[in-house]
């Protein structure tokens, strides 16, 4: 077990190396400099800029030189944005970023697993049709429809229940207060809630036809013991394989959540980045967001190979 | 000695069509008796014949812009505290600049299900090509192109697409091959799979002792037997590659003016919608519909071909 946990690790270093190389040249193919603004700067000055970031160099040796300052954690100075450099960038917005996909995937797990195993257990009745139509729902209405939705019901007419005002925040971080955080959250964990949900209610459906099932049931255990204790076990693994493509999913809806409500997250710097030709910055994010998801990959095969023991990896 | 079997082959494939109750037409039953995919084939039908025809369907063109009615509500907008009223013929409203929302939503249907077909058709022959030629000739080849899938797979393909469309400035044409070239990974796989278990029956192999080259082989009996799971694939890809265009649109990269689609259209009325919330409403339910439809036909066409699933 710990060999294949080491080879996929490994197997993960090349993985990343290509994604830092396609990306760096395709930034490079751009036309269009950072420093092309409207008004033009002397030959000399902007000779001296380009020099300062290496810019003056061929491409190859450009990237070369952000591979040595790369292994050394360096990701480089923020073309755009003087004085910071792109670690602090991301320093700044990861913490922010990463609060709001944890808690939309811990979100999508918990309501996905519950509405999936109730659908399961209901098969082909009317409780099981309602909640896989509204699955689907989640799954075809895209993040930027449903939030500018949620935040003309929630935020611009407001709720009120029970003579209270419940109105959310329709923007702002605020350091992450709760009311803030509600909307961003809810929208961010909708699809990934009607993805789990479909997938759990499948691998559900075919546990509880197993054979295994049917002789936990006739030795006489509890209903609960045999969802609780048999089936949810082998019904959760497919969601376990799941986990790399709903961060892949979060991280992508993340730019359009972070733009709408404006969090000030490493999304929005992505999108701005790459419009800006803020080379350094877009790296930067981009090698963030692939190790990331490399990374989940990697956990969930692991995970995948210790829980299910007809898995055997040699 | 090698015409023979392939000839029998082909009388074979005749007496089945002559046959009637084929694979085929069994499948056309169980899609036929599945609502929802009925509906939905029929409901995606009126929305693709009036995107056709849009030019048809109102006086407006869809690029006419008319300062008289900026930001205008429809004639029958129950919600009388608008700024004012379109009335006429515009009956989605208008939008900032005053031209006609409902030629509009329609031309950003064009747009829309023309990206969904074009990227869909390409990630489908990139997809089955690759899978068939891996999964028929099989062990180091194989290996090394599932391999290679397995890495792109674990790329953030949509900021590459994103980069791609920062550098070529908003190419239309480059957007179908961006996003057809982002969707063809599950498609490989797929056939891979399919190929894979399709190589041990006895027909690809009493055709290889015939002596059928392997691209015959590939293209003659593999890839019309996976055509099931693929047209099943298909439609479930066109959706989420509408979805990806708009994504591109609502971040502001992918159509430009005066063109339009319905990302294009939902970020304009997410910007305007506490004061003209139809210039939202219209393009999201338009493109939330046809999403429906393709999910429910892909769900269809699945139980309908592959009844053991139920």
């Amino acid at each position: 077990m710990l060999s294949y946990a080491v080879r996929r690790f490994l197997g993960a270093i090349p993985t990343l190396f290509i994604i830092i190389t396609l990306a760096f040249f395709m930034m490079r193919l751009a036309p269009g400099g950072p420093f092309d603004s409207q008004r033009h700067l002397p030959p000399e000055i902007e000779h001296n800029i380009k020099a300062a970031y290496n810019l003056d160099k061929p491409v190859y040796e450009q990237y070369f030189i952000y591979l040595g300052r790369l292994a050394h954690f360096d990701l480089g100075p923020s073309f755009k944005n003087k004085d910071f450099t792109v670690t602090q960038m991301i320093g700044e917005g990861l913490p922010v970023s990463a609060r709001l996909g944890l808690s939309a995937i811990l979100i999508a797990i918990i309501v996905g697993v519950t509405l999936g195993t109730f659908a399961a257990l209901n098969q082909n009745r009317v409780s099981d049709y309602g909640v896989m139509t509204l699955a689907m729902v989640g799954i075809t209405i895209p993040t930027f429809v449903t939030a500018p939705i949620l935040t003309l019901i929630f935020g611009v007419y407001g709720v009120r229940l029970f003579g209270y005002d419940i109105s959310l925040p329709v923007g702002g971080w605020n350091d992450g207060a709760l009311p803030n955080m509600i909307l961003p959250v809810t929208v961010l964990a909708l699809p990934q809630i009607a993805i789990i949900s479909r997938l759990v209610r499948g691998s559900m459906v075919e546990v509880l036809h197993s054979n295994y099932i049917r002789t936990a049931r006739a030795k006489g255990l509890p209903n609960r013991l045999v969802i609780y204790r048999h089936a949810l076990r082998a019904g959760l693994l497919p969601l376990v394989s799941y986990l790399g493509p709903a961060v892949a999913g979060l991280l992508t809806g993340s730019l359009i959540v972070e733009q709408i409500f404006g969090i000030p997250g490493i999304g929005r710097y992505f999108v701005t980045g790459a419009l800006n030709r803020d080379y350094t910055l877009v790296m930067g994010v981009v090698i963030y967001y692939a190790a990331f998801i490399i990374l989940l990959n990697l956990v969930a095969d692991i995970l995948y190979a210790v829980l299910d023991p007809r898995v055997r990896y040699s | 000695m090698v015409v023979l079997p392939s000839r029998n082959a082909e009388t074979l494939e005749k007496a089945q069509e002559i046959k009637g109750r084929s694979l085929w037409v069994d499948a056309r039953r169980r899609l036929l008796r599945n609502r929802a995919a009925v509906v939905s084939m029929v409901l995606l039908s009126i929305i693709t014949l009036m995107a056709i025809f849009a030019p048809l369907l109102s006086p407006y063109a869809f690029d006419a812009i008319d300062y008289n009615v900026v930001s205008c509500s429809p004639d029958w907008w129950p919600d009388k505290m608008v700024m004012c009223n379109a009335g006429g013929a515009h009956i989605f409203g208008t939008d900032s600049v005053g031209r006609d929302l409902f030629v509009r939503v329609l031309y950003g249907a064009r747009v829309s299900l023309a990206v969904g077909l074009v990227a869909t058709l390409v990630s489908l022959l990139i997809g089955v090509t690759y899978g068939a030629t891996a999964g028929f000739i099989g062990g180091r080849l194989d290996e090394f192109m599932m391999r290679a899938v397995d890495v792109l797979y674990s790329l953030p393909f949509i900021f590459f697409v994103i980069i791609l469309m920062v550098i070529f400035h908003r190419n239309f044409f480059l957007l179908f091959v961006a996003i057809g070239a982002v969707e063809w990974l599950t498609m490989a796989r797929i056939v891979r799979g399919q190929t894979l278990s399709l190589k041990q029956k006895e027909f690809i192999e009493a055709a290889r002792a015939a002596g059928v080259s392997s691209f015959g082989n590939i293209s003659r009996h593999i890839i019309p037997n996976v055509v099931g799971p693929v047209i099943v694939y298909v439609t479930l890809t066109i959706p989420s590659v509408i979805l990806a265009e708009s994504f591109l649109s609502f971040l502001g990269l992918g159509i430009t003016e005066p063109l339009t689609s319905w990302g294009v259209l939902i970020s304009e009325g997410a910007n305007q919608m506490e004061t003209a919330p139809w210039m939202l409403i219209f393009p999201a339910v338009f493109m939330a519909v046809t999403l429906f439809c393709f999910n429910f036909i892909g769900d269809g066409l699945r139980d309908a071909l592959d009844p053991k699933e139920r």
